[in-house]
């Protein structure tokens, strides 16, 4: 039983964090309709950005909630940059081009960070400062709960609430409903629509950047290729959930790592990957739409 | 527009594309270069991890092979011959390692082949090697397969049996537990035959393996592996592990209040070891080739000399790599000309060799039998703790 429990924790826990990576997928799909392969390496560059931000300023030494903060701060502000910059350079010149281009050149992005990184950063994991602790551990006998990983539920849940009421209250969130729904029709109706694709990029990679700094202080091993697998994971997620879907998103990846937890915890650690795709093509073929998705016809 | 069925699906399909084109590798097999070399250099080359995940292998080799052809190039080389070291770069991939032997063989001529650390790369370069009839030594590759590949591949280091055994009789001896867990990388040939060779001494003098977990290479999360561990109740976990892996899972397996001590192989050689893992690991054991602690002369000159080099001490891999170079050096002194032929059948002999790392002298099977040393992690450092003579 305890057992069970404990599975249950490092599930939701390894759930919320690819929550964080897929919220990111999920936004910038819903108003482009373009899988970022490259945003699983925008997260490492937020872990990279919290390490050289925490090496500096020496936060390693006096952990404390501030010195988190800050580093966060950092990471998601050089994400959103660096967001800005990919998609400026590398997708708004081909909006008009065939959707496949747009996907090839992610994975181009995507390949280009990876490699980049590994020539700046150096191949080899680097240790990521630790520079929030929270000495007392919840613990109810033998079921331990890193209070971290509590945070970065809350985290992970309180920014889904964030985008939601961003999307869904405020003008920005109506002109990038706008634009997901017809980028012609919403520039006609004077919505500045590539601006609102910037922001979309900026604020998704906003939150891959917070995702690198708290998945650095859980797992305090980063290195330049620690996004490509989490960025699949992460896409996984994002259409279990049904891909442009925030909430769906978030429940995709907890669904996907509470799956893992328990695939690896009973004894097929081996499959831990096969899963993610395996459930990708499980709900490709029963349900492609995902979970919360809807259908939109086309209209002709 | 594409429906969102459609667009899902054909992103799936690039998916799948971008994994295929990522891994086919051409390789190609040409002439064996059996000629004597002209000229006053004999090339060397080396094949290792370089970049990627597990550098530090790679740099800790290649620092130790660099000092010893230094040395001898300063004696005045060999026959005469100085020296003349090729690296290429394998990036910890198996098939970039076999790629980077077909190059240096086929194109730069290579005499012979140094590398690699990893079990899984030395496989996949060792059979290109024995085609072309170049003799390869690999410095630190334990899998006994890797020199069954054929009779130009040789080792300096000891082979997984025996450094499996050594642990399984230190947690007997010394630690003096009986229930163990193991927690083994599939990935990786060397954690495999590793946890396999544990097991089998360890059950067989009296242990017992309580439960056998593994994980993939690259992971993060261990916490569902180190639950079901936990469940167990273990008195201590074998984990034949790079130290890439280890110190996540030390950390991880605190947090789940296993506080029992974690144990493994020459893998978790590195100084990312206990920078990762921070108090964590401290108090875990695992076997090495050499302690750099050792108060022998042979094995103090050359932790003053290369300090002076490189300004750190030297790890097991570095000791390895030297032993590798000075082993072919002394090879290519003693055979009567440098064909390929002659440096492999004077490899072959090599007899009470005075390594760093220990006595070598090669057996039948091309290995060498020679003694480990357990190391406990502490203080940010490693404490010797006892040596095992096979």
């Amino acid at each position: 039983m305890i057992e069970f429990v404990q599975l249950l924790v490092n599930g939701l826990s390894l759930g919320s964090i690819y929550a964080l990576i897929a919220l990111g997928y999920t936004m910038v799909f819903g108003i482009l309709q373009l899988i970022n392969f490259a945003h699983g390496d925008v997260y490492m560059l937020g872990a990279f950005i919290g390490m050289y931000t925490s090496r500096a300023l020496n936060l390693g030494e006096h952990p404390s909630l501030g010195a988190l903060l800050l580093v966060l701060a950092v990471a998601m502000a050089g994400c959103a940059a660096m967001g800005f910059l990919i998609e400026r350079i590398a997708y708004r010149p081909l909006r008009k081009a065939p959707r496949i281009n747009l996907l090839i050149t992610a994975v181009g992005v995507s390949l280009f960070l990876e490699f980049a990184g590994q020539l700046v950063f150096g191949a080899d994991p680097k240790f990521f400062p630790q520079i929030f602790s929270i000495e007392s551990d919840f613990s109810f006998g033998e079921l331990k709960i890193n209070p971290l990983q509590v945070l970065v539920f809350g985290i992970s849940i309180v920014l889904m609430t964030i985008l939601q009421t961003i999307i869904y209250k405020t003008r920005i969130g109506r002109a990038m409903r706008a634009a997901s729904f017809s980028h012609d029709l919403a520039s006609l109706m004077g919505i500045p629509t590539d601006r609102v694709i910037s922001f979309t990029f900026m604020l998704g990679s906003a939150l891959a950047g917070a995702g690198g700094v708290l998945v650095g202080l859980i797992y305090p091993k980063i290195e330049p290729l620690m996004g490509s697998m989490m960025g699949l994971k992460a896409f996984v997620a994002a259409v279990l959930g049904g891909i442009g879907n925030v909430t769906g998103a978030v429940v995709g990846a907890l669904i996907l790592g509470l799956a893992e937890s328990f695939l690896v915890g009973y004894g097929y650690p081996t499959f831990r990957d096969a899963l993610a795709f395996a459930l990708l093509i499980l709900i490709l073929i029963l349900k492609p739409t995902g979970l919360f998705g809807t259908k939109r016809t086309e209209k002709v | 527009m594409m429906t969102m069925e459609k667009m899902i699906k054909s992103s799936a399909l690039a998916l799948a594309l971008v994994a295929v084109v990522g891994c086919t590798k051409k390789e190609s097999t040409t002439g064996a270069t059996n000629a004597a070399p002209a000229g006053d250099t004999i090339l060397v080359g080396e094949v290792g991890s370089m970049t990627g995940s597990e550098a530090t292998f790679g740099t800790s080799t290649h620092n130790g092979i660099e000092l010893a052809f230094e040395q001898i190039n300063a004696a005045g080389g060999v026959k005469g011959k100085k020296f003349k070291l090729i690296t290429l770069d394998d990036q910890g991939k198996p098939d970039e390692a076999a790629t980077a032997a077909t190059k240096l063989i086929t194109q730069d001529k290579i005499q012979a082949l140094l590398g690699e650390v990893a079990s899984s790369r030395s496989l996949a370069m060792a059979p290109i090697a024995q085609s072309n009839g170049v003799p390869m030594i690999t410095p630190s590759s334990t899998n006994p397969k890797v020199t069954e590949q054929g009779d130009y591949i040789f080792r300096v280091c000891f082979i997984d049996p025996f450094q499996g055994t050594v642990m399984a009789k230190f947690a007997l001896d010394t630690l003096k537990v009986k229930n163990v867990a193991v927690l083994r990388d599939v990935k990786n040939d060397y954690s495999v035959g590793l946890a396999d060779f544990f097991t089998q001494t360890f059950t067989k003098n009296g242990g017992k393996v309580v439960v056998d977990q593994s994980f993939s290479a690259g992971d993060m999360d261990f916490k569902s592996q180190l639950t079901a561990i936990r469940a167990k109740k273990p008195e201590a976990i074998y984990v034949p592990g790079y130290y890439t892996e280890v110190g996540l899972i030390a950390r991880q397996a605190k947090e789940l209040g296993l506080n029992v001590p974690l144990m493994g192989g020459d893998g978790w050689d590195s100084p990312k070891l206990t920078e990762i893992g921070g108090k964590s690991i401290e108090g875990s054991y695992f076997s090495n080739h050499y302690s750099p602690e050792d108060q022998s002369p042979a094995v103090q000159k050359f932790v003053s000399e290369f300090k002076a080099k490189y300004g750190v001490i030297p790890d097991g891999l570095s000791a390895m790599g030297y032993d590798a170079a000075k082993v072919l050096a002394d090879a290519m002194t003693r055979a009567p000309d440098l064909t390929n032929k002659a440096v492999r059948d004077a490899i072959a002999t090599t007899k009470d060799f005075p390594g760093v790392t220990g006595v070598i002298t090669l057996n039948e099977h091309r290995d060498p039998v020679k003694s480990a040393v357990v190391l406990k992690v502490a203080g940010g450092g490693y404490k010797y703790q006892t040596t095992v003579k096979p």
